[in-house]
């Protein structure tokens, strides 16, 4: 039995008094692509954060293998933190730094590489990510799917064993955003990694998520889990179904 | 363009008929009222379907459909059924777009009205709490100095120098400028009034002590506040906004180690040295004043500036240039931290940054100077 990388066990999500999400429970196992979906505003990016160690839940826990990340202190949770790498919507390069010295962050913090080393892991990044070159550039002298192709250079800097992505194909054309597909694939590959996204991109979806929650913004809890493929084929939930046919009509034309 | 027109009479078929033709364009026509139309309604008593035909209707636009949509508004209001299949496809789709999502309860926004007396317990509240998240803050700052000097610092080797670089020497043109003027003010309001005794050359007394003791320091603050507390407020508010500082924490950076510590070295080095360059600047000022207006040679003056002015003096006004240092870099990063995520929120952060800088150098300023007086330095 493949212990999971990732085990949610009864989390809630709560701005304050504001429910986001309730009772969430699931596991992400090694090598999964997992997918976080679900309609807008039903709290896919903010569960995200709360994985990432960035909010803290109003109940429940966050397991990474068999630590629990909330009721660690403060060190534990660094170390486990080291091991994740994120992709966050933007890319949220630091805007002052180049690209080579925002992946080197990183690097130079959790490494005793000689700069040398650094510079020439930086390189190897960046190739990794296809833009090889662009060491010097700043991010606002890059585009968009650049600026989101370095961001992932930076997130997989330490060599991650898992890597989050927030919206990876927010703002890419069709063939940037296959490409991206192919780029997570192949860094799963390599890397050996397991990858955790939040997504409403349909084709990427069904091209790489090998496992699956949907998020439901009014029951405010999650309606339903499993490989992508298989709740397209079985789902009987008429939400999970039109967000996953893109239609309206769908549970009539299923019945 | 024909002008836009409805009437309301009963059909062949025995219905009430609303006949709209002409061209129906905001532009050109203005607003049509639906009052009349609804009036016109009213009037046949029994009236319980209205079927609305468009043959007549030229080119339309929003004034159509929002015409339409009071219009139906106002016939379910009198439960009255409308028909409207007689109207061009198009009026037909959008209408059926429109009304598509219904609100849904709770969220329209309703403004409520607040008593002042509330709006200033909200306002004192919200002085509290602010308070209580700054001492949170000299806190955490606190604990990462201790860490800072425990194991070695956690930011780019570079960064405060290049802070440093954008603190100091940048500032060199303004603070000599306006430490210039204040040492020529001091001299010449101070002056004036000590020429009626016979004694302008204790001009150089005056400035002298008030620029290195007060005034060289307090300038140099407000002057540093608005360049360097807003620079900070803004660069670190920028940072939240693009989710810059969420992708350093996730890192393992603490945004405090990593973005203020510089922050605040760079000032704590800048600031006594300003305030010393501000202090000559003023004296200058000074000595101008006296050569130019009240005839005192220069030699003189210098000498008893010399005599009047002491280590201790200088000493105090450069100590309190580094804890102003302290205060602006404080005011600025807390309020950078606390910035929203709007272009306007960054603004505010800045113009926050500033006006709590100033209001905390001269609140510490006071309390220095009874501190000195009571010591009797």
């Amino acid at each position: 039995m493949t212990e999971s990388v990732i085990a949610v066990k009864n989390l809630t999500l709560a701005y304050g008094d504001l429910l986001i999400q309730r009772d969430l429970n699931f596991s992400v196992n090694r090598g999964d692509i997992f997918v976080i979906m679900g309609g807008s505003g039903c709290g896919k990016s903010t569960l995200l954060m709360h994985l990432i160690g960035l909010l803290q839940p109003a109940r429940g826990s966050v397991f990474y293998g068999r630590q629990d990340f909330w009721r660690a202190d403060g060190k534990t949770r660094e170390t486990l933190m080291r091991k994740i790498g994120v992709l966050f919507q933007s890319g949220a390069l630091l805007s002052s730094l180049t690209l080579a010295e925002n992946i080197a962050l990183p690097l130079a913090r959790f490494t005793s590489l000689a700069q040398r080393q650094i510079d020439s892991v930086v390189s190897y990044k960046l190739a990794l990510v296809g833009l090889a070159g662009f060491e010097d550039y700043y991010p606002a002298e890059i585009s968009g799917g650049m600026q989101k192709r370095a961001g992932l250079a930076r997130a997989m800097a330490l060599d991650p064993e898992i890597l989050f992505f927030d919206e990876p194909s927010a703002g890419l054309d069709p063939v940037s955003a296959k490409l991206l597909d192919d780029l997570i694939k192949s860094l799963r590959d390599g890397l050996g990694a397991t990858v955790v996204m939040v997504t409403h991109e349909l084709s990427s979806i069904f091209a790489i998520g090998t496992e699956s929650i949907f998020l439901d913004p009014e029951t405010k809890t999650a309606i339903a889990s499993g490989p992508p493929r298989r709740l397209l084929g079985e789902s009987r939930d008429p939400k999970v179904l039109r967000f996953l046919t893109r239609d309206h009509s769908a549970p009539e034309v299923l019945a | 363009m024909t002008a836009p027109a409805w009437s309301l009479k009963p059909d062949d078929r025995g219905r009430v008929l609303l006949s709209l033709s002409g061209d129906w364009r905001l532009a050109e026509a203005g607003s049509i009222d639906v009052v009349p139309v609804l009036a016109a309604v009213d009037d046949r008593s029994g009236v319980v379907d209205v079927v609305v035909e468009g043959a007549g209707l030229g080119q339309w636009d929003s004034l159509l459909m929002t015409f339409l949509i009071d219009f139906r508004r106002g016939c379910a209001e009198r439960e009255v059924m409308v028909d409207v299949t007689g109207l061009p496809a198009g009026v037909q789709a959008l209408l059926k777009l429109a009304s598509a999502v219904p609100e849904r309860k709770g969220d329209r926004r309703v403004a409520t009205r607040v008593c002042w007396i509330a709006e200033w317990g909200e306002g004192a509240r919200g002085v509290w709490l602010d308070a209580l998240f700054i001492t949170r803050f000299i806190g955490e700052i606190t604990l990462a100095v201790v860490a800072m000097l425990a194991r070695g610092p956690r930011f780019r080797r570079i960064d405060p120098w290049l802070q440093i670089q954008e603190c100091g020497p940048s500032a060199l043109p303004i603070v000599s400028l306006i430490s210039l003027l204040v040492g020529l003010i001091l001299a010449f309001v101070g002056a004036v009034q000590l020429a009626l005794f016979g004694a302008q050359i204790y001009i150089a007394d005056l400035v002298g002590l008030s620029m290195t003791r007060e005034m060289g320091a307090l300038m140099t603050a407000i002057i540093m506040a608005g360049r360097s507390g807003a620079a900070f407020a803004a660069q670190i508010g920028s940072m939240n906004v693009n989710m810059e500082i969420s992708a350093l924490r996730v890192m393992g950076f603490s945004p405090i180690e990593f973005l203020v510590l510089p922050r605040l070295l760079a000032l704590i080095l800048v600031m006594p040295i300003l305030c010393l360059f501000s202090d000559l600047m003023g004296i200058l000022g000074g000595g101008l004043v006296s050569i130019g207006f009240f005839d005192i040679p220069l030699t003189q003056y210098l000498q008893r500036t010399i005599e009047s002015v002491h280590l201790p003096d200088f000493l105090i006004g450069v100590t309190k240039g580094a804890l102003f240092g302290i205060l602006i870099a404080l005011a600025g990063c807390v309020r950078g931290v606390q910035c929203g995520h709007s272009a306007s929120a960054v603004g505010n952060a800045a113009t926050s940054a500033v006006v709590t800088g100033i209001v905390f150098i001269v609140v510490a300023d006071s309390i220095v100077t009874l501190i000195c007086d009571r010591l009797g330095l």
